[in-house]
């Protein structure tokens, strides 16, 4: 199988609302931005990936305006998930490797604004037994991180440790939403807002879109000095039913991991796409990464959360990363559904 | 570089208007064990499971392949959801087949389905969108006017598209799975039957139906351990182009032909009238045949309708096209383009069975979406390249 | 002990699960001044640069480059007949009563078409490449909206149409 490299990455500055700008908008921005500063151009793109989900926008189809933003015409090569852009990157991989393409450009985009993104990611579950009861996101991760609490799995003190971490880590990332110092002592202060959750456990809801160029190392090496190599790539889904699984590990973390290769070599650092604070710490378990790897030096999902790029966004963080020269190998992770359902770990090393 | 794939498994369930007996997991479930049973395979032999379906809107479940992981057997699986608007059956087919050509996995389980009596697409399609002028009154409103533009550049007789419903129509009738079964299907039948948007008739539409279509594809490898003949991918393409610009061409889209040149050229298809035995092609309106023949390569620019006039489409004419009774005769939104891939497999393996085109050895599936703006792709043989 | 009951005596074959979701919708920069502009009885279009193609209502990218199409031009109320079709079925939540004429507008300048309704003809009468003119709602009554337009019609008659209109409401 060929290998595949990651060129460049960009994100919009994350914002809790976009206002007047709308999704497009935002996608044009952004990919302008990163073909700019790669020195490409849109025609050189093999393959065009996306994900985005509909009921953001409130509208079917919502994903069909945004292709305009890479200018499709004459006709491309184009493919959309209704999934997080870290899937519509594992398309792309994929077809990168059938050596139908040697390069793609993925985005990612979503404008969580305009509706009530807890209600309406109920509709993500069992349509028969359990969307109809509007269990909302946030209530479903409190039961989730209730259970680890009960099992001493985890403490309280561990998710506040967790959010003082991605505040602090997050001053440093340019357009992030949230960010400051925050002790344990003063994050523990703070009220619960559903319990055991306090607000500040909890994602913001932001606004945004990202986007990535990857390529086959060879042309990665001419678009960029740094390409950084997916040297693994894997994703594994667990069943719908909350009831029917252990909510105090994450299963299919722990096999896409294995799967990528994750433990094949010193890990220093990993992006964890975790909404919760507390599931931060389960995916720290399920993917083995000790004390010594730094856990989301971008600040995680918990200072920025665009959904439908959130995923994308801790992979493109991490790549940027080894680029930096700050690491030279790194787990990227995005997950998907209601308390960790669905998730994808990608192995990213520096090209020696 | 890019390895072999074959179809080695083809599950549909009945489609009807409102499959009232089964849940959305019951439908998927029992296309895909359908499918397993015909590759001679388990839930436990399959890699990874690809799914798509139209808007989320449809059925109301948001990424329905959280909800839906359970009823496929993916739970510990790698599993991706595709969404190309009314091409998504066709796409979903050539990114669940890319994961076994590019060596990633052995064998794949894709899925499509749409389950409309539980929601109302037409409603989903019809949400005024703030700020702009609602009018088109269903998908039928956004094509008509392409439809007579195609009439007015052809000069086709009104009398084809009428011809179109009543072919598929009477394919229907032998293809048992097939949603409309009309039996006394006839000319003035259709001609007779409400005009809509004029110029297509009710008869000339799809109907909204419940149903799903699953496939296993599987690599070279494994292709020929099966219990039935695999059907070879000999070539695959998805096109995208936008909805509106200067120089685009609703009628005969750019998008279409290079998608179809893409995949006769990956086939080593130098003349597709000549060597392609039959076509399923997504018509959901009956004049899209005609537009078609055109836009896929079967016939010069403004002769698509003189194929259809003189009975070349029909099973036993010189380029079959949907003999399986097509979108006409069933209408599954999200498996409607993986219908139209399955039943070009089906035929080059010879299991297509009284709409069978004797001795079909190559065949090809074709889907369309949106604005006749995306479109996906594949040409199937009884042989291996 | 309570009576038995055969499980599958009474099967659910159907549960209501309404959905209600409320969205604030938010519009953009170039649909607000589309608005805003066509409640002044006056069309705007957008273009990445002079010269470029002119998208009516304005479009925030240009979908052959993908670059920004700010620059806003006005446009007359006039054009000809793209495409069209004759609608006989009623559109959902709508006062049009069919048959009605949808069809494919190509202002004067502009180089995409736009969707609305033609009248003041003969349904018969209405071909591809006829010139056509607004009918605007008098000015008082305008908002915001589309609907400013009652419809399209043929251009020798739009301004008599949009009076006697006018004098009826």
């Amino acid at each position: 199988m060929r290998d595949v490299a990651i060129v460049n990455y960009k994100q919009t500055p994350a914002t809790r609302d976009s206002l007047a700008t709308n999704e497009l908008q935002m996608l044009q921005s952004v990919i302008q931005g990163v073909i700019k500063e790669s020195g490409v151009e849109l025609s050189d793109m093999d393959f065009v990936c996306s994900g985005s989900c509909d009921y953001l926008a409130g509208a079917a189809f919502a994903f069909v305006e945004a292709i305009e933003a890479v200018g499709p015409f004459p006709p491309i090569k184009e493919s959309h998930v209704e999934m997080d852009g870290a899937w519509a990157l594992y398309e792309a991989v994929l077809k990168i490797r059938t050596g139908e393409a040697d390069s793609a450009l993925i985005y990612g985009f979503g404008k969580s604004s305009p509706g009530d993104l807890r209600s309406v990611l109920s509709l993500q579950l069992d349509p028969y037994y359990l969307a109809p009861l509007w269990l909302d996101t946030i209530s479903a991760a409190a039961l989730q991180a209730a259970q680890c609490l009960d099992k001493g799995v985890l403490s309280e003190a561990d998710m506040a440790a967790v959010v003082s971490r991605s505040r602090a880590n997050a001053k440093s990332v340019a357009g992030t939403q949230l960010s400051g110092d925050y002790s344990i002592e003063e994050l523990l202060a703070e009220p619960t807002f559903v319990s055991p959750l306090r607000m500040h456990d909890c994602a913001p809801i932001t606004d945004g879109a990202s986007v990535m160029i990857i390529a086959t190392p060879e042309k990665a090496r001419q678009w960029c000095d740094t390409p950084v190599v997916i040297s693994g790539l894997d994703n594994r889904i667990e069943s719908s039913m909350p009831t029917l699984r252990d909510l105090t590990v994450s299963r299919s973390t722990e096999t896409a991991g294995k799967a990528a290769g994750v433990g094949s070599k010193p890990v220093e650092f990993a992006e964890l796409h975790a909404p919760f604070s507390h599931q931060e710490i389960l995916l720290q378990k399920a993917l083995g990464l000790d004390a010594s790897v730094d856990i989301n030096p971008s600040g995680g999902a918990l200072a920025a959360n665009t959904m439908m790029a959130a995923g994308l966004d801790r992979i493109g963080h991490a790549a940027k990363m080894i680029q930096s020269g700050r690491y030279t190998r790194g787990v990227a992770h995005a997950t998907s559904g209601s308390c960790l359902q669905h998730n994808l770990v990608a192995v990213l090393e520096a090209v020696s | 570089m890019s390895r072999l794939a074959a179809v080695v498994g083809i599950g549909q369930t009945e489609y009807r208007s409102a499959r009232k007996d089964v849940s959305m997991g019951g439908l998927v479930n029992e296309a895909a064990r359908r499918a397993l049973e015909d590759a001679g395979l388990g839930w436990d032999d399959i890699d990874a499971v690809v799914i798509g379906k139209a808007p989320d809107m449809f059925e109301g479940v948001l990424m329905p392949e959280l909800y839906l992981a359970d009823a496929l057997g993916a739970v510990g699986k790698p599993m991706l959801r595709v969404h190309t608007a009314g091409s998504v059956g066709g796409s979903t087919a050539v990114v669940a087949a890319t994961h076994v050509t590019s060596g990633t996995f052995d064998r794949i389980l894709t899925v499509t389905f749409e389950k409309q009596s539980e929601s109302n697409a037409m409603w989903a399609l019809s949400i005024p969108r703030p700020f702009s002028m609602h009018l088109n009154a269903g998908a039928g409103g956004h094509f008509a006017p392409h439809i007579r533009e195609y009439m007015r550049r052809s000069g086709a007789p009104a009398h084809v598209g009428p011809m179109v419903a009543v072919k598929d129509r009477k394919n229907a009738l032998k293809n048992p799975l097939a949603h409309l079964q009309i039996p006394d299907i006839s000319l003035e039948m259709v001609m007779e039957s409400p005009m809509l948007w004029d110029p297509i008739r009710f008869l000339e539409s799809c109907p909204s139906s419940d149903g799903a279509c699953a496939l296993v594809i599987s690599s070279e490898e494994l292709a020929t351990k099966g219990p039935n003949k695999p059907a070879w991918i000999r070539g695959m393409a998805m096109r995208s182009e936008t909805m509106t610009c200067k120089g685009r061409d609703e009628v005969n889209p750019l998008a279409g032909s290079e998608c179809a040149k893409d995949v006769y050229a990956q086939a080593g298809i130098g003349n597709p009238r000549k060597e392609v035995d039959m076509a399923e092609v997504y018509v959901p309106f009956s004049w899209y045949e005609p537009m078609w023949l055109e836009n896929l390569g079967f016939a010069d620019e403004g002769e698509g309708w003189k194929l259809t006039e003189a009975g070349e489409t029909e099973i036993g004419g010189s380029i079959p096209f949907n003999c399986s009774g097509g979108v006409l005769s069933t209408n599954a939104i999200g498996a409607s383009g993986m219908i139209r891939f399955a039943e070009s497999a089906m035929q080059v393996r010879g299991t297509a069975g009284e709409h069978q085109v004797e001795g079909a050895k190559m065949a090809v599936g074709h889907a369309y979406g949106a604005s006749a703006q995306f479109f996906a792709m594949w040409a199937v043989s009884s042989e291996k390249p | 002990m309570a009576e038995k009951k055969d499980p599958n005596a009474e099967r659910v074959n159907i549960m209501y699960a309404p959905v209600n979701l409320d969205y604030r919708f938010t519009a953009s920069d170039h649909t607000s001044r589309f608005l805003e502009s066509i409640r002044n009885g006056q069309f705007i279009g957008s273009q990445v640069s002079e010269g470029a193609p002119v998208y009516v209502p304005p479009r925030p990218v240009c979908p052959e480059t993908g670059l920004p199409a700010e620059r806003l031009v006005e446009l007359p109320d006039t054009g000809k007949v793209h495409w069209y079709t004759i609608v006989h079925i009623p559109i959902p939540d709508n006062p049009i009563k069919p048959p009605f004429v949808v069809a494919n507008i190509l202002l004067d300048g502009a180089d995409i078409t736009f969707l609305h309704l033609i009248s003041g003809c003969d349904n018969d009468d209405i071909d591809i490449g006829m010139r056509v003119k607004a009918v605007w709602k008098p000015e008082a009554e305008r908002t915001h909206s589309p609907a400013n337009i009652h419809f399209f019609a043929p251009i020798d008659k739009a301004d008599a149409l949009a009076e006697e209109l006018a004098k009826e409401a």
